[in-house]
């Protein structure tokens, strides 16, 4: 009883807020939203790893796995994936820059480039599929060699192509949300997090799927 | 909570940003440049993986401003993650033991 009156005590006081066990502390020195965004981002990061890493054992174990990536066009289209992915990053990392600054009107230009090159991605990406369709490429069958391969490209590319579609929607809410004034700074670092992490993935997508399956000469 | 969150984060030049973008496109050419070389797929992968690694470390640092952000977060984040993916690798030799296992 005498302890609940000293929490009563402390809490007038506004003490319990600021000890550790009431979570008035901040000990990452991060707001919730953008620490909420870290904890998404390294299940994520598990749930690409663990597919990346059974795809990389497949790979490897298969002597007969298909070599469908000429340099021209497929390997020349990823290359051209990955630097408009790259480029996308800095323009995010930009926009980030502008917002921090308080200036709403950059930060949504920057991240109107972002949302192009994700779209542009996406263009590239759909074409790229398009090719292997043609080209008799399905999920359980292929006319190279292992069938697996076919359901490896495509849910781990599919996968990523999902992130980077989710990604240009919630940039387009950020954009808009941040001209009028509905978010933060700390709203759109949050979003760039989640962009970031998306051109993070592909950087271990592209030379495991398709640099590893490159066709030579 | 806003004002410890900005004073964290407000660091990071435009053009730091841009030299480590040029990096990464660097790094990118120098992964297709070595698809292309003939080596061994153990060797191959360690090599790209090696880079790739790299790549992310500079997305993590600059884009990501991990590198800006208070250590504790970084030392919260990331040691469980790389046990997860080593715990993952934990079988993957099985797979060139397959490889060599095969009738040639």
């Amino acid at each position: 009883m005498a302890s609940q009156e000293a929490i009563g005590a402390n809490l007038n006081k506004g003490h319990i807020q600021e000890s550790a066990w009431g979570g008035g502390v901040s000990p990452f020195a991060v707001g919730s939203k953008k620490l909420g965004m870290w904890l998404f981002i390294v299940s994520d990061a598990i749930t690409f790893s663990t597919l990346l890493v059974c795809y990389t054992y497949v790979r490897v174990a298969s002597e007969a796995w298909p070599w469908p990536f000429a340099l021209w066009p497929s390997i020349a289209n990823a290359s051209l994936m990955t630097v408009v992915l790259l480029s996308s990053s800095l323009t995010m990392v930009l926009g980030v820059r502008a917002s921090s600054a308080g200036d709403r009107w950059q930060a949504a230009r920057w991240i109107l480039a972002t949302m192009i090159g994700g779209i542009g991605f996406i263009l590239l990406h759909a074409h790229e599929w398009a090719g292997l369709i043609r080209e008799g490429v399905r999920l359980f069958y292929n006319p190279w060699g292992v069938p697996l391969f076919g359901g490896a490209f495509f849910l781990l590319t599919g996968l990523h192509m999902t992130h980077v579609a989710a990604g240009v929607l919630y940039l387009g809410v950020i954009a808009t949300g941040t001209v009028r004034g509905k978010f933060t700074p700390e709203d759109v670092e949050v979003s760039g997090l989640y962009w970031h992490f998306v051109d993070l993935v592909w950087m271990f997508i592209f030379p495991l799927v398709y640099l590893l399956s490159a066709r030579i000469g | 909570m806003e004002r410890v969150s900005e004073q964290a984060h407000g660091t990071g030049t435009r053009k730091t940003f841009v030299y480590v973008w040029i990096w990464l496109l660097v790094l990118t050419g120098l992964e297709t440049f070595l698809a292309y070389e003939q080596l061994a797929v153990k060797i191959m992968l360690s090599l790209l993986m090696g880079l790739s690694v790299i790549k992310a470390s500079l997305i993590l640092s600059y884009f990501m401003h991990l590198r800006y952000e208070k250590r504790s977060l970084t030392l919260t984040l990331l040691p469980g993650l790389i046990f997860i993916i080593v715990l993952l690798l934990a079988f993957f030799p099985d797979s060139l033991r397959l490889y060599s296992m095969r009738p040639h």
